[in-house]
């Protein structure tokens, strides 16, 4: 745990662990809600988002691209809704429908335009580059307290810990009207709250988190951490407290333990090369999951864990 | 121009004729297998199928490369691909039915999962010495230039075999899709049924993925049935006319990835069927955007019409810019607003059939022709003459509208 730790590997894992709590908390009420699958919509039509961003500005600087993402994000929703109200389709069957025509058309501008220049390819859409964010000027431990190192660390860290602090505000602001409107829709109504642009507020915010993580992880990360920590944290309790509680555990622990495998599990087996960071982490989520739906006090569809209920 | 005509007509040369025809064989097969999937509700878990080949295709390689074999054999590498789809298939069943989580996060957890475990397979295969020429990348969006015979083969046979298991269960698979409780009292194996529907699905997803790519199969799945369905209310004609949709996408989507360089078969056979798509969703006759606004413009001129009609019968002047444009349209009254002889006896009728239904609703005990009325549908439409006859009696003889 010395210089070389906090120069290959903490910037990497602070992100993976901003980047999981940022896609788990909203993740958590999109799986109450029964839209899990936006968040891989969402992931899916990051790419012609940023492929359109790059054509425009000519830049793969990260303004333009995150802002690319976002707005083909927010396009992607729009699509979908459309498709629902319009051809009367059933909301799984629009989504297919929209996001895997925005994702081909993606694939082809990228193959149209000429971006061998740039490091701008599919894999490291879904992939990432977790492994290669590394703090170059970090010394040891003590480069903590020094300024000159500090200013040299990722931007991904500071855009991602910025999305990060941003989804923690609105979920605490919006805390109550969510939390209704998840549960009960009528009530929400009948109380006023504005059920409709609580509902694509969510969704954009789940945009957001899930652009800004793309930036860093890749999007096999998004999907994972937007479904299985809120998942297994659903198995663990019936309150919607804890179960945030949970889901930030399970994130943490994903990201943590994903690197910490990916890094230097190959090497506890005598081989030279690590291996995926981004999908390993996705891995550990699933694992976790899987543990939850064999072990959790609450994975029955009753209500009672099998403790309770005997 | 000339290119693609060339290719339409499989004159592109050998390998593109080739992948021409295995992607219409494809489309058929999966435009028809997922207007199952689709009249079920369950489109998404194809997601979840295709990106859970995957770690499949990882492993096969391994494993092959390990008995020394050649590891970028299709067959082999295919099989491995169906064998982790089935597992993901097994777990989305598994988890929407065991725990309390929805069929969605289900979805979306075995989905992001499987992919990731590929991920990281594929990061060790690319340590391997074997494994830096594999191009298993391949497989994410897939890639037809490389393709060899024998694969064309393999995917003309599959495509032709899952369109035969199609034909052999569509009548239980159309059941379970639209009814699966009347399935299962009249004695179907609904499960058994679901994952039939479900392991054919896996076929065309596992044949597919070399030539579109596990992230795109799913659009060839999707798309065409929902395309498909906006032609027809008839199941049977949905099957087939979505498997047409879907041969005609890779059929001409090939043709024109053929046509040019840098055009990726996968994503543009995608993009055909999204414009099959979206042209049906506004002009397919009764279900389309279109049709809909035609109604309802129809419905509207019904609408003003009888009230215009009404208001003449009332002597009351029409203010109404739409109503005085549909009147006139109909010349029922002349461009100072006057009603013409024709609109003052279309405005009589109207009145006295509106007292009709007054005496209709009173005189007459069955609620269900009654209840009929909505101001817009003629009386003569729901009772007989001698009925309307009746009411006749007690309204008394018709009466002429004075012009104004």
């Amino acid at each position: 745990m010395g210089a070389e730790f906090v120069q290959f590997s903490l910037t990497p894992i602070l992100i993976g662990i901003l980047a999981s709590i940022a896609c788990a908390l909203p993740g958590n009420f999109l799986v109450l809600r029964k839209q899990a699958l936006i968040g891989d919509a969402i992931s899916h039509v990051v790419l012609p988002g940023i492929v359109v961003a790059f054509l425009i500005t000519g830049s793969v600087a990260a303004l333009p691209m995150l802002l690319g993402a976002a707005g083909a994000a927010i396009v992607a929703v729009i699509l979908i809704e459309a498709i629902k109200r319009l051809g009367n389709i059933e909301p799984g069957a629009a989504m297919g429908v929209a996001f895997t025509s925005l994702f081909a058309g993606g694939v082809l501008l990228l193959e149209q335009s000429d971006t061998s220049s740039v490091h701008l390819d599919v894999e490291h859409a879904l992939m990432g580059n977790l492994e290669s964010l590394i703090w170059f000027k970090a010394q040891g431990w003590s480069s903590l307290w020094d300024l000159e190192a500090l200013a040299a660390l990722p931007h991904e860290l500071g855009r991602i810990a910025v999305v990060c602090a941003l989804v923690i505000v609105l979920t605490v602001i919006f805390w109550r009207p969510l939390k209704i409107s998840t549960f009960d829709e009528s009530f929400a109504q009948a109380l006023g709250l504005p059920v409709g642009a609580i509902g694509f507020g969510l969704v954009v915010t789940a945009a957001v988190a899930a652009v800004a993580a793309f930036d860093a992880v890749g999007s096999i990360i998004v999907i994972a951490m937007f479904i299985c920590p809120p998942a297994a944290a659903r198995l663990m309790t019936n309150r919607l407290e804890t179960q945030v509680t949970w889901s930030i555990v399970f994130a943490t622990l994903s990201a943590i333990l994903g690197y910490v495998f990916a890094g230097y599990g190959p090497l506890w087996f005598g081989a030279q090369n690590a291996v995926s960071a981004a999908g390993m982490i996705a891995t550990v989520s699933g694992i976790i999951l899987a543990l939850a739906c064999l072990f959790g006090p609450y994975r029955s569809r009753i209500g009672v864990g099998r403790e309770e209920a005997a | 121009m000339d290119a693609f005509l060339n290719a339409l007509f499989l004159g592109a040369g050998y390998n593109a004729a080739l992948v021409g025809i295995g992607a219409a064989l494809l489309g058929f097969a999966a435009g028809a297998s997922g207007t199952f999937l689709f009249l079920r509700k369950r489109a998404l878990v194809s997601d979840a199928v295709a990106h859970a080949t995957l770690p499949g295709v990882g492993l096969a390689f391994i494993v092959m490369v390990a008995l020394g074999f050649d590891g970028r054999s299709l067959v082999g590498l295919l099989a491995g691909s169906a064998v982790t789809a089935a597992i993901g298939l097994v777990l989305v069943e598994w988890m929407s039915r065991k725990t309390r989580l929805s069929e969605d996060a289900a979805i979306g957890a075995v989905l992001s999962v499987f992919f990731g475990i590929g991920i990281v397979l594929l990061t060790v295969i690319q340590t391997m010495s074997q494994g830096r020429q594999a191009g298993l990348e391949g497989f994410l969006l897939g890639s037809t230039a490389g393709m060899l015979f024998q694969d064309a083969v393999v995917i003309a046979i599959g495509g032709t075999l899952a369109v035969a298991a199609t034909f052999i269960l569509r009548r239980p698979m159309t059941l379970v899709a639209f009814d699966p409780e009347y399935a299962a009292a009249s004695g179907y194996d609904v499960r058994k049924i679901d994952l039939a529907m479900m392991g054919l699905v896996m076929a065309v997803t596992v044949i597919g993925l070399k030539l579109v790519g596990l992230i795109l199969i799913v659009a060839m799945l999707i798309i065409p049935a929902v395309t498909a369905r906006f032609w027809t209310e008839k199941s049977d004609t949905v099957i087939w006319s979505a498997g047409l949709l879907g041969a005609a996408s890779g059929y001409v989507g090939a043709a024109i990835s053929a046509s040019a360089p840098a055009l990726p078969t996968g994503p543009i056979i995608v993009l055909v069927s999204a414009a099959l798509f979206t042209l049906s969703l506004f002009f397919a006759p009764a279900r389309g955007v279109a049709a809909a606004v035609i109604r309802r413009q129809r419905f509207q001129a019904r609408v003003h019409h009888r009230q215009g009609l009404l208001a003449l019968a009332r002597q009351e002047p029409i203010h109404d810019k739409l109503t005085l444009k549909v009147l006139g349209r109909d010349g029922l009254i002349r461009p100072d607003g006057v009603a013409t002889d024709t609109g003052r006896a279309m405005a009589a009728k109207v009145a006295r059939d509106e007292r009709r239904w007054d005496v209709a609703r009173e005189v007459h005990h069955d609620v269900s022709l009654t209840g009929r009325y909505d101001g817009l549908t003629p009386i003569e439409d729901v009772f007989t003459p001698d009925e309307i006859a009746q009411f006749d009696v007690v309204i008394g003889k018709p009466t002429a509208v004075e012009g104004t």
